[in-house]
Parts: structure tokens; sequence; C-alpha cells
């Protein structure tokens, strides 16, 4: 790995500036190393191990390949969506001024801030057909018979976008109330004195100056939910019959398969979908700095 | 008018009471089990006949299969949470730095190919890096999470860290120069005591990140030495009969920890880190 080099800074016209560019070289230095090693070379070498369209052919035959781009595709439409629906409301929720909305919020945040396993595995073992409390509850108190949550596989794929949901609304939620709290309040005062209703104010008035920010969070959202390995993993593991997979958890089977090409080969084939919402991204924020200064 | 308040006021619990229950029921259900005997817990209860912190006291002496390397699990979570931290924070505090105030060439590049890597979903750039980890022979060392978590928690950090010093004035910089300061100077004088709120952010977010991970940890760590708290309780179930009160056990004081720092932080965290999500 010797062969990482810093880019030599082109000749400076004054003289006093070229040791601050120097020290700024120096200091961005240590990032750059950092990307070139774990970012950079294996991106590239990865791409360079799925270059064979021969992994893409058996990965296409893979009938565990095609149900999880439908698990996939679903997870995203719904999931994404339903959690946001869900944040805008509660950002309105939240925005009101009690003290004791401050100390939901509060609690609001704990599936966020806590690690991933122990609370999907709470949640696994609350769906578990025979001694999970959901299923005990539903026969001491309607006399059913709970259903099998998750070894029927679109029951569980339901399932798993909750724990999604559960773990990912508190962020998005803060970050639609901040949003929210960014609007005028005049405006809100406005449209009162003209006699608005609440739906009213939302459309004229709230949502006109979120829906950058929501579409934005979505797509951001989008991105970051194909990446969701945990909700997935710690409740089904794939199961049954490897029918309950995403592109994440796939890629993850195909390494344990020691099937290295096929891993690289399952994350090649989400890139035409990733990489114009990550350049959209970048573009958005970049296009931010370029604003501020 | 009062009706009318007394009317709003109940709207608002119709939407407080579900949001409690959805938030607490499945950490409630793991204190459940920590405080449950195994028959008391998978009788479907919702409060255990006798409580007992027998569970807990299991764990502590490590006395069961699962749990025979519990305190050097949580050692090594430990370790690899806060050189993450510090690591991150070193790299991303010099690197924002240069980028903002000493303004280097190529610093926005740098700054892109950081938000690249920031956007890029993390359990695909797992894949490569497990490949990569291999070949420089750091796979089952602590580093290899420590490396890969400074990877992932960096561009946030820098970006974060950029976007709050972008915010200190110009001025203090020109009249740090006109002074005759060193880059050095104006890093050690200026800016760090000026960024230390983000800065408490950054370490926080890092630390919480490298201590919550369970994909990276697992693919780049399985020798029994080296694994942290997260993927022994994955080993948990790997067998039929898994001791489900004592991993939820082990669960609530592996969850304990990121929790009491969130909110002990909490102040930092939410104008910190969301002050530049919100921005776009």
């Amino acid at each position: 790995m010797s062969a990482i080099a810093i880019p030599h800074p082109p000749l400076a016209p004054k003289r006093g500036l070229s040791t601050w560019q120097t020290w700024g070289l120096i200091l961005l230095a240590p990032y750059v190393l950092v990307f070139l090693v774990f970012v950079l070379y294996p991106v590239s070498y990865g791409l360079w191990l799925a270059r064979h369209p021969e992994s893409y052919k058996t990965l296409f035959e893979d009938p565990v390949f095609f149900t999880t781009v439908i698990n996939t595709i679903f997870f995203l439409l719904v999931a994404v969506n339903l959690k946001f629906i869900l944040a805008l409301y509660l950002s309105g929720f939240f925005v009101h001024e009690r003290r004791w909305i401050r100390w939901l919020s509060v609690i609001f945040i704990i599936p966020w801030a806590v690690p991933a396993i122990p609370t999907v595995y709470s949640i696994r073992f609350m769906l578990n057909p025979e001694w999970g409390v959901v299923n005990s509850l539903l026969f001491r108190w309607f006399q059913i018979d709970g259903p099998n949550w998750l070894t029927d596989p679109q029951l569980a794929m339901a399932m798993a976008m909750l724990v999604h949901i559960w773990k990912a609304l508190p962020f998005w939620t803060l970050i639609l109330m901040a949003g929210r709290l960014a609007i005028p309040k005049e405006l809100y005062e406005a449209a009162s004195v003209d006699g608005a209703s609440a739906w009213q104010k939302f459309k004229y008035v709230t949502w006109p100056s979120m829906r950058t920010l929501y579409v934005t969070s979505t797509l951001l959202s989008l991105i970051w939910t194909l990446g969701d390995f945990n909700s997935v993993y710690l409740l089904t593991g794939g199961q049954p019959a490897d029918k309950t997979h995403v592109l994440a958890t796939l890629g993850i089977r195909y390494i344990r398969l020691d099937q290295l090409d096929h891993a690289m080969a399952t994350i090649v084939v989400a890139l035409p979908f990733v990489l114009p919402m990550v350049y959209f991204m970048m573009k958005r924020l970049s296009g931010d700095e370029q604003k501020t200064s | 008018m009062t009706s009318r308040k007394l009317l709003s006021e109940a709207k608002l619990w119709l939407v407080a009471i579900p949001v409690l229950l959805w938030t607490l029921i499945p950490i409630y259900h793991i204190f459940l089990f920590s405080i449950s005997t195994k028959d008391s817990a998978f009788s479907g209860r919702l409060w255990p006949k006798q409580p007992t912190l027998h569970n807990f006291v299991t764990v502590f002496n490590q006395d069961h299969f699962y749990l025979h390397h519990f305190w050097s699990q949580i050692w090594n979570s430990l370790w690899i949470a806060v050189a993450t931290g510090v690591i991150t924070l070193a790299i991303a505090t010099c690197a924002a730095f240069a980028i903002s105030r000493l303004k280097v060439r190529g610093g926005r590049t740098v700054m892109n190919a950081a938000l690249f890597t920031y956007f890029i979903p993390a359990a695909f750039l797992a894949v490569p890096m497990y490949k990569a980890m291999g070949t420089y022979g750091l796979l089952n060392s602590r580093w290899s999470l420590v490396l890969a978590m400074v990877t992932i928690a960096s561009p946030y950090a820098i970006w974060v860290l950029k976007q709050a010093s972008d915010k200190l004035p110009w001025e203090l910089d020109e009249a740090a120069r006109i002074d005759g300061a060193t880059p050095a100077q104006l890093f050690r004088l200026v800016y760090l005591p000026l960024m230390v709120p983000s800065l408490v952010a950054i370490f926080t977010y890092a630390l919480l990140l490298a201590w919550n991970e369970y994909l990276y940890a697992f693919l780049l760590l399985s020798h029994e030495n080296t694994i942290p708290l997260a993927v022994g309780l994955g080993h948990f179930l790997s067998s039929d009969d898994s001791p489900w009160e004592l991993l939820m056990a082990t669960a609530l004081i592996y969850g304990l920890p990121p929790a009491a720092i969130y909110y002990a932080f909490r102040r930092y965290m939410v104008g910190g880190l969301t002050s530049g999500a919100v921005k776009s």
C-alpha cells in the first residue's frame, strides 16, 4: 500500500500562502488516506471482482434473488412512505408547546438511540407463535390462535417493515420537526386571522415550506433503507427458506457462503438505482454550500 | 372555550398514548424478560410472578455457555467504541479545519468523496470492505472494526464539523494571521476552543455508532477473543432452546450505556447533529 501518495499542491503564487496550504494538505491527509484505503480501493477491487457476466447469470438464475428483489421493492415503497407519513404527522404533534410533550419526545427517541440487536430480538420473541406475548394475549383476550408471524414469508416481511419503522421513525420525526419549527409563526397567525382551517393551514403554509425537506429526506431514507440489514436479518435471518431476504441481507448471505463475486454482483445490480440518488444528494448538499459561501 | 380547549388537549392525548405504547412495549419486554425466570418468561405474563435479579447474577458470573466471555466482550465493545470515537474525532477535526478555515485546494473534492461515502448504504460497503480487510490481513483484529467504523463515521463527522466551522467569524482568522499566528496556533488557540460543543457531539456520535454496530462486527470479527458484545448476543440464537431470559438480561446491559450517554449529551447531540441535516 506504499503507492498511496498525497497529491502535491501546485506552486502557489504567493509564498505566504503556501505554508497555509501545506498545513491544509497535512491536516487533510489522514482522511484522504482513510478514504483511499477503506473506500476507494475496496470499492474498485469489488467492482473488478464483479466484472464477469457469468456472476450475473447465476445470480439471476438463483430463485432466491428474484424473491429478494420483489421483497426489496416492497420494503422500500411501503416502509419508507409509511414511515414518512407517520413522521410528518407526528412532527406536527411534537411541535406543540407542552411540558409533557417534551418529555414524551425524550422517550420517543429511545428506539433510535439504543442498539438494534436487543430491541429486534425482543420483538422477535414477542412474535413467537407459541410463547410470544402477542399470540398469548390474542388467545387470552379474544380466544383466537394468532398467526405464525415469522414463518409466513409475507407476514414476516411486514413485521420486518414494522421493526424498521419502529427504529427509524424517531430520527425522521426529529428532522421534520426541525423543519416545522423553522416556519415563521406569523404565517400561521395570518392564516388564523383569515379563518383558515387546520387542513388549509397544512396545505397552504406547512406543506409548501416543508416540501423540499420532505422530498430530500425521503430520498436519503430510501438509500439508507436499502442498506437496512438489521431489521430483516435479526428478525427473520432470511428464513423461512430464504424467502425474506432483501438485497442487503442477500449480499451478506453470499459472503457467508463464500461467494464473494455473487455478493458483489448483488450490490452492482442495485447501483443503477442507488448512484443517481447519491449523486442527487451530493449535488443538493454541495449546492447549499455555494449559496451560503 | 374551555370545552374546546379540553377537546384539543384530549386529541393530543389520543396521539400521545399510542406513541408511548408503540415506543415502550419492545423495551418493556426486554426488561420483563430480564427479571423473569425462564418459565415465567415463556408463559406470556405481563409481570413475573416472582421478579428476580438472578439472571443478572448469572450474566455477571459468566455462568452460562453463551456468557463465558461476557466481560471480555464488554471490554472489546468499549475498546472499539472509544478507539473509534478518538480516531474519528482527530481525523474529522483536522479535515474540517483544513477545508473550512484553511480553504485547502481540493478540499471540495474531498468533501464530495466524504459525502459519497456517507450516502452509500453501509450494508453495501460492507461487502468490499470485508474483502479488503482480508487482503490487509486485519480480519479478526479489533482494529479492522475500528477502522471500518472510522470510515463510516468520519464523513458525517467532517460534514457536521465543517458546517459548524463555517459559522465561525472569518475575522478571527484574519486577526490571527495579522498577528503572525501559525496555522497550528490558529488551530489550537482559536478553532478548537470555539468548536467544543460540536466536538463533543461528534465524539459521542462515533462512540455510539461503533458500540451499536452489529453487521460489520459480525462480518469482520469471529474469534471469541476479539468479538464485541453485539456479536456475542448474536450467538445466543444459534440453537433452538436459547436462554432468552439471559439473552434479554445481557441485552439490557448492552443497551443501557448508549441510552445513558445519549441522554447525558443530548444537549449537544440534538443541536450539533440535526442542524446539518435540516439545512437541505
